[in-house]
């Protein structure tokens, strides 16, 4: 079992559904964006994400677009938050993974380079990645780049992927599968969807590893609702937000309230 | 009409082009390309689609378009005797009538009455905008903000043909902006919703799709020459952007090694900087908009911004069939910067005088097609060299009724 799913695992046995907390690299700056990764471990997270910056972010919504844009006017680049990651993995015991778009970890440098970005996030201490537009049947080359440097992959299901697509998505995720609770972009929703339970019953048929959910996962009450069903719940633009507009002391206060929201009750 | 041609079940069953294309798309939008997939090999099946796809393409689209030997152009030029593609006398002013029409009765095969475009020029959203119309369809147009300023014009057509035009303020507010958006908005409305693609860009299976129904330029060009010259063309020279317009007029020639496929890309101010659109010729391989191609990115695969003077070809990626083209060698592919551009289209004016195709409002130069967010503040065009009227508007235009 990877240390991704582990960490999944551990937090299910301790009684709740395991919070993975979502934060861009560079974002306001990139010392801050550590500093709140850190809260965020402090505060209750079980599994990180850091996101690496793209410039067509084709799969999120307005709050971690803006962000992104931000670090990237600052003029970080890939190897700019890979320093920053190795800084974090050494200041927090908990998993961190990177998520961002498939040519970041293809273009590395140069074309067909998935060894080498591979070897700087081991490097860098990270668990794993995800890349939210490689879909199964193109991941065979990035599955078998992750196993060799011993890093987590995980897949996206889809409330509208037929039940012939999960089984391969979910055979390809060591880390976890990632079930997307609604059909569109990354950001905050007033409720949550009703397409998550359904969508994470139908992987149950198909494997064992864990499940989270995430898109549109925004507040405590939401986790509550997820922690019900899934193995880990995502919360991504909800704390973007939060470190745009109050820093670490906000990551941190709002991740406490997500983990309250993750602990299953009796 | 090109939809019943036997070798389209193998076509559908490619998504790669050597190397090239795929599906890197989010996971959400993977049974929505299998849908359409299907909905285009059951079309191309159905010879009811092709009748109906072949009469509109008569009646509605005007095609076929003519091919018009250029004989001032050609004695000037001194070398090829040049005939021209007249895609501008089909109907909306372009080749992207040939596969809206197209995508637009496949969405209707498919039940979804809502289609959403990407546009840069404004070319393909007027065409979207235009078949919506026809087909009853509601229509949303993404257009980077940039964009919707240098092409206004266009901006008033489709929302006169009832469609809702979004300027897009991401990124860098031109056409790769403006397909993120289309994407997004796709995600998230895939059940009821077509997104009608405008290039032979995109992943698996819109490449495919998209050039097969625009192929039928080149069908029509190969058809045309045999009828009046008796032989094939020694060459066929065509813009790439994202290259459909190309990829119509290559494809049936593909197999005729006698037959030069050059395609010219936009160079902007020059290769030697990164002011150009020359994907190609100046660019790296990438994965851009879903599909594995060249793209013009910096060291670790940022998108670099672009520039042309064509804002229908001011685009980062193209087509995962080019560069397969490009990189097996069938096919040629330069740069020409703006200037050899406006050159070659003040040239054309000069000698062939058909093709002052000019609006007022734009206030581009009527020489040289120079559009306003770079026109100059001076009493001559500095592009064609011009007399210019000094106005009091924002940029200094040059004035159609004063140039001599």
């Amino acid at each position: 079992m990877t240390r991704v799913a582990a960490a999944i695992r551990a937090a299910n046995d301790d009684g709740r559904a395991a919070l993975v907390v979502y934060l861009p690299a560079g974002y306001p700056d990139m010392a801050t964006s550590r500093a709140c990764l850190e809260a965020a471990a402090e505060a209750g997270a079980d599994v990180l994400e850091v996101g690496f910056p793209y410039s067509d972010p084709l799969m999120d919504g307005p709050t971690i677009q803006a962000a992104s844009q931000a670090a990237l006017d600052q003029g970080y680049s890939p190897a700019d938050d890979f320093a920053m990651c190795a800084e974090l993995t050494a200041n927090v015991a908990v998993p961190v993974l990177l998520m961002t778009y498939y040519n970041l970890a293809w273009h590395y440098g140069n074309s067909d380079r998935l060894d080498a970005f591979a070897t700087d996030a081991a490097g860098a201490g990270l668990a794993g990645a995800i890349l939210p537009d490689l879909p199964a049947e193109e991941g065979a080359p990035w599955c078998a780049v992750a196993a060799a440097h011993d890093l987590a992959t995980v897949f996206l299901a889809a409330p509208s992927s037929p039940d012939a697509r999960l089984r391969p998505v979910a055979e390809r995720s060591t880390g976890w599968v990632y079930a997307t609770s609604t059909l569109g972009v990354t950001g905050e929703r007033a409720s949550l969807s009703q397409a998550a339970a359904p969508l994470v019953a139908r992987l149950r048929r198909h494997t064992d590893r864990p499940v989270a959910v995430g898109i549109g996962v925004s507040t405590e009450h939401h986790a509550r609702e997820v922690a019900g069903f899934a193995d880990g719940v995502i919360v991504g633009s909800a704390v973007v937000r939060a470190a745009g507009e109050g820093g670490p002391a906000a990551v941190g206060a709002l991740v406490a309230e997500l983990a309250a929201g993750c602990r299953r009750e009796g | 009409m090109t939809a019943t041609d036997p070798d389209l079940a193998a076509a559908a069953a490619r998504a790669h082009y050597g190397r090239f294309g795929g599906r890197f798309v989010p996971e959400a939008l993977m049974a929505a390309l299998d849908e359409l997939e299907q909905a285009f090999a059951d079309a191309a099946a159905d010879p009811a689609f092709a009748a109906r796809l072949r009469d509109l393409q008569r009646d509605y689209g005007g095609r076929p378009t003519p091919l018009y030997h250029a004989r001032r152009l050609s004695e000037h030029a001194g070398g090829a005797r040049i005939f021209l593609k007249r895609e501008d006398l089909a109907h909306t002013g372009s080749h992207k009538l040939c596969n809206v029409l197209g995508q637009g009765l496949l969405s209707e095969r498919m039940g979804k009455r809502r289609l959403i475009a990407e546009t840069g020029a404004g070319q393909h959203g007027v065409a979207t905008a235009t078949i919506a119309a026809l087909l009853g369809m509601e229509c949303v147009v993404y257009m980077g903000e940039e964009d919707t300023r240098r092409q206004r014009l266009n901006v008033v057509r489709m929302r006169l043909m009832g469609a809702e035009v979004v300027p897009v303020t991401s990124g860098t507010r031109t056409l790769k902006d403006a397909i993120n958006e289309a994407m997004r908005d796709w995600v998230t409305n895939v059940d009821e919703t077509h997104y009608l693609i405008g290039s032979v860009v995109g992943p698996h299976p819109f490449p495919m799709i998209v050039r097969e129904f625009v192929k039928v330029i080149g069908t029509e060009i190969r058809a045309r020459m045999l009828e009046v010259e008796g032989r094939l063309p020694d060459a066929v020279v065509a813009c790439v952007g994202g290259g459909s317009n190309a990829m119509g007029a290559f494809h049936p020639f593909i197999d005729d090694q006698g037959v030069r496929l050059v395609g010219v890309e936009a160079g902007g101010e020059g290769l030697d900087g990164v002011r150009h659109a020359a994907t190609i010729t100046g660019g790296s391989e990438g994965i851009l908009h879903g599909a594995r191609s060249f793209v013009l990115q910096d060291d670790y695969g940022q998108v670099r911004p672009t520039h042309s003077v064509s804002a229908g070809l001011d685009y980062p990626g193209v087509g995962p069939e080019h560069a397969w083209l490009a990189d097996s060698g069938r096919a040629t592919y330069v740069a020409a910067t703006d200037a050899e551009a406006l050159e070659g289209f003040r040239l054309l004016c000069d000698l062939r005088g058909s093709s002052r195709r000019w609006n007022r409002r734009t206030r581009c130069c009527p020489r040289c097609a120079l559009p306003p967010s770079s026109a100059p503040r001076r009493s001559s065009c500095s592009t064609c060299r011009g007399a210019v009227t000094k106005t009091s508007t924002r940029s200094a235009a040059c004035s159609t009724s004063r140039v001599r």
